[in-house]
């Protein structure tokens, strides 16, 4: 099967490692991925910061790019739910009605990674190994938009070596949400102390998540009170092999 | 303690100025955490015995759009149906005439006290002040309606308006304002004191008046839902009742019952059915009070009704689930939304009634992470984030077309046009990456970045953020499968 990989403009810019291991998981799938160069954002902070205007072009040009692939695979659960669930909105809003066709055609083939895994490719054991203490935080587009489920706890539970805990009240948002961050940066510093907080009692080393930005959050914050634990994006936890030899 | 709100006249706060001062309110903190947290779980459990609770909230859903569809209709044969039976309907195209109407009808019976069941609609017309105004004085006789009226304070959640106030600051209250002596923090102690007071009240008082949560267009049946049956009192004893109702509450027929009375207490109490509901048609010989008024109130809803996407805000059977289930409201608390309608509804419902334009509601559309937990448990599915977002563009154009020409050189707009500019391009994406790396040395120490200038700054005061790493995923890409 030949995917193209939508790495998303975050990922590609702050996150390459995430990239680099969505490449390395699919290849080892036997999935053949293309990396289409003129990809660049999917008009997601845009369009949810209300500049829908602006993102329109952007959207248009996803389609564009995108348009012809078996499934488009992206290491965001919240970009990804993007152009599943607000791509028609935002065709409406452009009072596009060709627009409106071609992304009720290309929105149902556009995966997050690990429900492309599990749901669309029937894999649940991608042969990763990382001996650590994990726990896995649900983002809220991943779960409440996409219905991911639990595809990624599936993913990680087969993964040799991991110590896998149950975060507490797990599906409350780590407060991220994109330009609220900044907009509300009080409100989101509250919901993220309670995140760390509850990160922190299940004594893990790392947290993951199938969305670098919460991650870039719940780690920032990690960071600044040098708690020690680590931040990982889904893929790169399924990329980690044991050491040959 | 906030003043002015979203319906008061002149302008109103901010979200994020009023959140910043909650939420560093370690009381309110407390008081509220404690609280959701409970209601949340006791909800989950309510609705997780229910054998097909996604298709109830399906139905209810296709009913309030149906209502919304013929509103028209139903809200003429509601006016036939109560006035055939006995009760007398009026019309008021906003808060000012309802008040006015209702006052008239206080004055007409020479009245000068008056007892009300909890009622968000006359929250939103502040009746209570345009009584006063008038010499008439109003008794909250819901427990939190009439701590909040004692305290001077305003309501904090739509279902528990006290809801910020823990049983030790309430004891202080009555002491402090009912006179009441050796009184403990026990509940029963507080609902006593609470009684003793509201009884005289109710049986001096002529004039009742209350809220509606449905009523039929087919029959003319009001309803009110409640716990303490305090409404029953006010909705029976006083010889008049003047019931103020926003015109998306009419239901067509009385069968639909079915469907709300199931979706309602499980939803807002956790209750698998609430302790009073009182229905009443028209007037009755010899039974309840013996003249009935009926107030249908627009204030802004057939606006609200000619959003396509905005207008399923109507369909809210005001249960307080995506309150409670907000992780925002959770940590602000209500009356950082300056508005009788706080939490994910009051963020979309507000700015839609009082228009936009406003820099107090224009900022509630942005009082959100979008995380749809609102969406997943309103048992109408009103999708919340959809309308936020609907509403986000809308306040965004609005500052962009009217916004004169200084809004073109707002920094946040700047930046946005920038940006898309530069995702439009891919040459001129990758120059700006390239640029992203060599403009962050400054801010970058050790490994990661502690401090960020301007509006950024909000982001590194509590968190390290990570440089642009010397790689972008596309260069690794070119590198090592250019070839593909
Ligand atoms: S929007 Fe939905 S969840 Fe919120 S109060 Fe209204 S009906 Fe309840």
């Amino acid at each position: 099967m030949r995917v193209a990989l939508f790495i998303t403009c975050f990922n590609d810019t702050l996150f390459p490692e995430t990239g680099r291991a969505t490449v390395e998981v699919l290849e080892r799938l036997g999935v053949e991925v293309d990396f289409p160069l003129a990809q660049t954002c999917c008009g997601q902070m845009h369009f949810n910061t209300g500049y829908q205007r602006e993102a329109i072009p952007l959207v248009r040009r996803f389609v564009e790019i995108f348009d012809g692939y078996e499934a488009v695979v992206a290491p965001s659960g919240s970009c990804v739910s993007m152009v599943r669930e607000l791509y028609p909105m935002a065709a409406d809003f452009a009072g596009d009605g060709r627009l409106a066709e071609s992304v009720e055609e290309l929105s149902p083939k556009v995966f997050e990674l690990s429900e492309f895994l599990v749901k669309r490719l029937g894999v649940t054991d991608v042969g990763a190994y990382y001996p650590h203490r994990v726990t896995y935080h649900p983002t809220c587009h991943s779960m409440r938009m996409l219905r991911v489920g639990d595809a990624p706890l599936e993913l990680l539970g087969n993964v040799r070596g991991i110590d896998l805990v149950e975060l507490s009240e797990a599906e409350e948002c780590c407060g991220f949400g994109g330009t609220f961050a900044v907009k509300n940066a009080d409100t989101s510093a509250a919901m993220l102390s309670d995140k760390i907080r509850r990160v922190l009692d299940t004594e893990a080393e790392v947290c993951t998540a199938g969305d670098n930005s919460c991650l870039m959050h719940i780690g920032g914050g990690l960071g600044r009170l040098r708690t020690g634990v680590e931040t990982a994006h889904l893929a790169q936890i399924l990329a980690s092999e044991a050491e040959e030899g | 303690m906030k003043k002015s709100d979203a319906f008061s006249p002149g302008p109103t706060p901010t979200f994020e100025e009023s959140a910043k001062e909650s939420l560093s309110d370690s009381q309110l903190r407390r008081n509220l955490g404690k609280a959701t947290q409970t209601i949340r779980r006791k909800r989950a459990e309510a609705v997780g015995e229910m054998p097909d609770w996604e298709g109830l909230r399906e139905a209810g859903r296709a009913l309030k759009e149906r209502v919304m569809r013929h509103l028209d209709e139903y809200l003429l044969q509601l006016e036939e149906s109560v006035t055939r039976a006995g009760g007398k309907v009026h019309w008021a195209r906003d808060a000012e005439e309802a008040n006015r109407i209702i006052a008239g009808i206080v004055k007409d019976h020479g009245a000068e006290e008056v007892v009300k069941v909890k009622s968000i609609a006359t929250d939103e017309t502040k009746l209570n002040e345009h009584l006063e105004r008038e010499g008439i004085r109003a008794f909250e006789t819901d427990l939190a309606e009439l701590i909040i009226q004692l305290a001077g304070e305003t309501s904090s959640h739509i279902l528990v308006p006290a809801i910020h106030k823990n049983r030790a600051e309430i004891r202080e209250l009555f002491m402090e304002r009912l006179g009441a002596q050796n009184l403990s923090d026990s509940p029963s102690d507080l609902t006593e004191t609470a009684r003793l007071y509201l009884r005289e009240k109710f049986l001096a008082a002529r004039v009742g008046i209350s809220g509606a949560n449905f009523a039929v267009a087919e029959t003319g049946t009001v309803c009110v839902v409640e716990s303490e049956g305090n409404g029953r009192m006010c909705t029976t004893l006083p010889p008049v009742l003047v019931t103020l109702m926003g015109i998306e509450k009419v239901i067509p027929a009385w069968r639909d019952f079915e469907v709300f009375m199931q979706l309602l207490p499980r939803s807002s109490t956790a209750e698998r059915m609430n302790p009073y509901t009182s229905f009443w048609t028209g007037v009755s010989e010899g039974d309840g009070p013996r003249e009935f008024h009926l107030v249908l109130m627009d204030n802004g809803r057939t606006d609200v009704l000619a959003d396509e996407i905005g207008r399923q805000t109507l369909n809210c059977i005001r249960c307080s689930a995506c309150l409670n289930v907000c992780p925002v409201y959770e940590r602000t608390g209500g009356h950082a939304y300056n508005s009788v309608y706080p939490g994910p509804i009051g963020a979309i419902l507000t700015p839609q009634l009082v228009g936009i334009g406003d820099p107090g509601p224009d900022s509630l559309p942005y009082a959100s992470s979008l995380c749809g937990a609102c969406y997943q448990v309103c048992p109408v599915k009103i999708n919340i984030p959809e309308v936020l977002v609907h509403l986000r563009g809308k306040v965004t154009r609005h500052k962009q077309d009217r916004g004169g020409p200084r809004q073109k050189l707002d920094p946040e707009n700047v930046a946005m046009q920038t940006v898309a500019r530069v995702f439009s391009d891919p040459q001129l994406y990758e120059k700006a990456q390239r640029l992203a790396r060599v403009g962050q040395w400054p801010f970058a120490r050790g490994g990661s970045i502690g401090r960020l200038p301007g509006r950024l700054a909000g982001w590194t005061a509590v968190r390290d953020l990570k440089p642009v790493p010397q790689q972008s995923f596309r260069e690794w890409w070119r590198q090592n499968r250019g070839s593909v």
